[in-house]
């Protein structure tokens, strides 16, 4: 197997996540795009750990943005639920506070 | 060699697609178990790559538990199941250019750097014993860094989304 075939595939999803955190304007779509970049970046690690033969490294770090991952859905799902409850709708777009 | 070949192709190419669904589809529910192709399929290929360990608990941890969150959250944040039209903003095009621009750069580079260079075959196995060695030794100060992290994100989940 030549390393590119995962290294592409990792590129090809890492794009369409982007394009899905600018595009959808639902919380939770969003997070789920986050997902699929994290899952690119996982490719990435594990293609490269297996090219410097078996560098447990890239395994471990792997593991370790698993674990984030997870942490980061618990918290962005929570403040999603948190926008709902006080707006009734989760469109970002229409979260404007922040703004100066 | 040409076995592994085919299998990669088969789980990329529904990776891909699924992908593009999550981010196209109308219907959250659709997207949530488009991803969930997205995520088997990845679990498929760590273990191509020869990461047994890391496609289990990709299994288990995204599979298992962030996608029960994910239907959590869609069931708790909207009355009615079904396809809604308002779930894209008015940032199409940009979105699309920026992807097209990044996919373009990307591979540029990497087909660029690596052309044809294949992965090694002989290998040495990395068990689950090597890495939870390493994960306690080496990287034990990540770990550790993690181990807040993880408190910190369930304290301020509790605290966010209590009602009071």
């Amino acid at each position: 197997m030549l390393i590119n075939e995962f290294l592409l595939l990792g590129a090809v999803l890492f794009c369409i996540g982007v394009y899905g955190v600018i595009v959808r304007k639902n919380g939770v779509l969003v997070l789920m795009s986050i997902e699929l970049i994290l899952n690119s970046v996982n490719i990435n690690l594990l293609a490269f750990a297996l090219r410097h033969h078996g560098d447990v490294a890239g395994h471990v770090f792997a593991l370790y943005i698993i674990a984030i991952a997870a942490a980061e859905v618990g918290v962005g799902l929570a403040i999603v639920l948190l926008i709902f409850r006080n707006r009734r709708s989760i469109a970002l777009d229409e979260l404007s506070e922040m703004k100066g | 060699m040409v076995a592994q070949n085919i299998a990669f192709g088969i789980i990329a190419a529904m990776m891909i697609v699924g992908a593009v669904r999550v981010v196209t589809t109308k219907n959250i529910v659709h997207a949530a178990l488009w991803l969930v192709a997205v995520l088997g399929g990845a679990a498929a290929q760590y273990i191509l790559l020869a990461a047994e360990f890391v496609a289990i608990t990709q299994v288990l941890v995204y599979i298992g538990a962030v996608m029960v969150l994910f239907l959590f959250g869609t069931m708790l944040t909207r009355a009615k199941l079904g396809s809604e039209r308002d779930l894209n903003n008015k940032s199409v095009a940009a979105g699309i250019v920026v992807a097209l621009l990044l996919a373009g750069t990307l591979g540029y580079t990497l087909i660029d750097r690596y052309r044809a260079e294949k992965l090694p075959t002989n290998a040495p196995r990395v068990t689950t014993a090597n890495i939870s060695d390493s994960i306690f030794s080496t990287y034990s100060l990540p770990f550790w860094a993690l181990s807040i992290v993880l408190t910190a994100a369930v304290i301020g989940a509790i605290v966010l989304a209590r009602r009071d």
